[in-house]
């Protein structure tokens, strides 16, 4: 019983960081239909920023979270403006491959620069740990921490989406661009400032993962974006809150494998769910279904 | 036409034996060896992912483990049991393609985005699968594997896969798949089994991904499961679209170019993938229809972009909102 409820802590800290890398995904999927397999890596970019920030600048927790992620959504616009806008009416596969060489070219000019070796981040949330239940339970507050800042962001998240007037473009771009052109919304404005937010999740979540596990390297961005990807189809790719239901859900399943004795195989069961739910439910758990058109 | 047939057969008879002589006088050495070997095995499983994904437009990203099956058959074979190398190959072919129809049967009711990732997850299930076999090594790999690939070899299984796949291509059964890529709504209510011809296409595609694994590991006398990952699928997809959906003599190019361009860039080990990656990025936006846009094996190829045409697009209709 301990154990169960150590592991859904663990499984809690490790959804919060998914989720928030799978908000991205779905966002840039919801309104341009892109995999953004760069995303990944801005979440890497992340990290480093943080590191930096807090290594060689001495900043605190909060300013270097919050500089990384505004660092990081300029990245996001950037890399909107320079790469995936040309490619934006061309075929599928070839916008595919342009956002795995956008992903390719973060990775390795990032480690032309700082090298490919493995950092230590420094412990910034210097937090004591909290014991129950005779001990065997152990709560970290930095647990505590992600879990606040991703349901802060998360809220703020929803707030600008459904409350505000760019959200509400987002909204309208996403069922129908062109639609959405027409009634005047500025789509060009709307998808960069999409890619902002999410890419500056994405930031939060690397400095979330440094000062969670502490390590960080230039291609620590491949696995956890591919999974944050699953999560985000696991949960209905476009939906906002299927991909943080699919986020925590992937985290928990994982850390459960992992304690009960399948860490080797804990990626092959991420890959197993996400094939089970794409045949029996192909748009998510929280999708609807689209009737297709002839 | 029976003029061209003798002309395309003595053509393919010339290069190899201008080849093979090459090599014995040694001109070839054994560098460029390796070079034409690894640009043999490129072709053959660019050519075989065409096919699913030029003309029967099944997007594919998990075609490195199709290769990894057939690599570990032959190794196994080979290398366990002592079995002669033809039989070795066979069988790699053979069983990639039931594992390709296993995979197909289940996933190819997907379209678009979501097959591409469902094969994704297919393709890393096999190679943690593969990781965690102890029989076939796991994660130190496989070694000692009987070096049996050579210049002869690779050539021969080069050109029946390329010739097979262009006739395929050609016959009633590709155009059914080609029904398939313009329109699958459409081909069905022709009466095209549309779930057949893609587990065919989807087949026929690993068998010959299985033959080219096969030709790799008896070559390289060592493999290990990450070999066969993710960056392998989106290699063998980047040859393909380089050289232009759907046109065979497009894979046969772009798998040439690539293996220059990486050969080139080992030169500069650092900057390497930094290169490769604004190489990619180049392609996809200056030429997205590929090097040879969708054009056939013909004396007078014809360049016909295709790029604002319906019918150069992927076949994706998830999202008809």
């Amino acid at each position: 019983m301990e154990q169960i409820i150590q592991q859904l802590i663990n499984g809690i800290s490790l959804g919060s960081i998914y989720a928030l890398i799978a908000l991205g995904y779905t966002m840039v999927y919801g309104i341009i239909n892109l995999i953004n397999f760069a995303h990944g890596d801005i979440y890497m970019v992340g990290a480093y920023v943080g590191y930096a920030l807090t290594t060689f600048f001495g900043l605190g927790f909060l300013p270097s979270l919050l500089l990384a992620m505004l660092t990081c959504s300029i990245l996001g616009i950037i890399i909107e403006k320079v790469a995936y806008k040309p490619i934006r009416n061309s075929t599928r596969i070839s916008a595919l491959i342009t956002a795995i060489s956008v992903s390719l070219f973060l990775q390795y000019t990032m480690m032309y620069f700082v090298s490919p070796q493995t950092r230590t981040f420094p412990n910034v949330l210097k937090g004591s740990r909290i014991t129950f239940l005779n001990g065997n339970v152990m709560l970290d507050t930095k647990n505590i921490y992600i879990l606040a800042i991703t349901v802060l962001l998360m809220v703020g998240l929803q707030y600008i989406v459904h409350k505000t007037k760019i959200g509400k473009s987002m909204r309208a771009a996403s069922l129908d661009r062109e639609a959405a052109q027409l009634m005047g919304v500025d789509v060009d404005k709307t998808i960069s400032f999409t890619f902002a937010i999410g890419s500056a999740l994405a930031g939060a979540a690397g400095v979330l993962v440094g000062v969670y596990y502490n390590t960080i390297n230039p291609l620590m961005g491949t696995v956890p974006g591919l999974k944050a990807f699953v999560a985000a189809v696991l949960g209905g790719i476009g939906i906002i809150p299927g991909a943080m239901f699919g986020g925590f859900f992937l985290g928990m399943v994982e850390t459960m494998v992992s304690a009960y004795g399948g860490s080797i195989i804990k990626d092959a069961v991420a890959f197993g769910i996400l094939i089970l739910v794409l045949l029996v439910k192909p748009n998510g758990l929280l999708g609807k279904t689209i009737k297709e058109k002839v | 036409m029976k003029k061209d047939k003798i002309i395309k057969i003595g053509l393919i008879v010339a290069i190899y034996i201008l080849v093979q002589a090459l090599i014995n006088v040694g001109i070839i050495d054994s560098y460029l060896e390796l070079n034409i070997i690894i640009i043999g095995i490129n072709i053959i499983l660019a050519v075989g992912l065409n096919l699913i994904t030029g003309f029967t437009g099944q997007f594919s990203l998990g075609h490195a483990a199709f290769m990894s099956i057939g690599a570990y058959t032959s190794a196994v074979f080979t290398a366990k049991l002592g079995l002669p190398f033809i039989l070795a190959i066979f069988a790699s072919g053979v069983i990639a393609a039931l594992a390709g129809i296993l995979i197909g049967i289940p996933t190819l009711r997907l379209k678009g985005d979501y097959l591409a990732i469902a094969t994704l997850g297919f393709g890393e299930i096999i190679r943690i699968l593969a990781l965690n076999t102890d029989y076939i090594g796991g994660a130190i790999g496989f070694n000692d594997i009987p070096k049996y690939t050579n210049w002869t070899w690779v050539y021969i299984m080069t050109v029946i896969t390329v010739v097979v796949i262009s006739r395929f291509n050609r016959s009633y059964h590709g155009r059914a798949c080609a029904g398939i890529k313009e329109d699958e709504i459409a081909a069905e209510f022709m009466g095209v089994n549309t779930t057949y011809y893609k587990v065919l296409a989807f087949a026929i595609g690993s068998f010959f991904a299985g033959v080219a694994g096969s030709l790799y590991t008896n070559y390289f006398y060592f493999i290990k499961p990450d070999s066969f990952g993710f960056m392998k699928s989106i290699d063998i997809l980047v040859i393909v679209v380089f050289g232009g959906m759907g046109s065979i003599p497009g894979s046969i190019l772009g798998a040439i170019a690539l293996s220059v361009i990486s050969t080139f860039l080992q030169n500069i080990p650092e900057l390497r993938m930094v290169i490769y990656s604004l190489i990619l990025y180049g392609i996809m936006v200056y030429r997205p229809m590929g090097l040879m846009g969708k054009s056939e094996f013909k004396f007078k190829l014809k360049f016909k972009p295709e790029l604002k045409k319906k019918g150069g697009r992927l076949n994706v209709s998830v999202n008809n909102k």
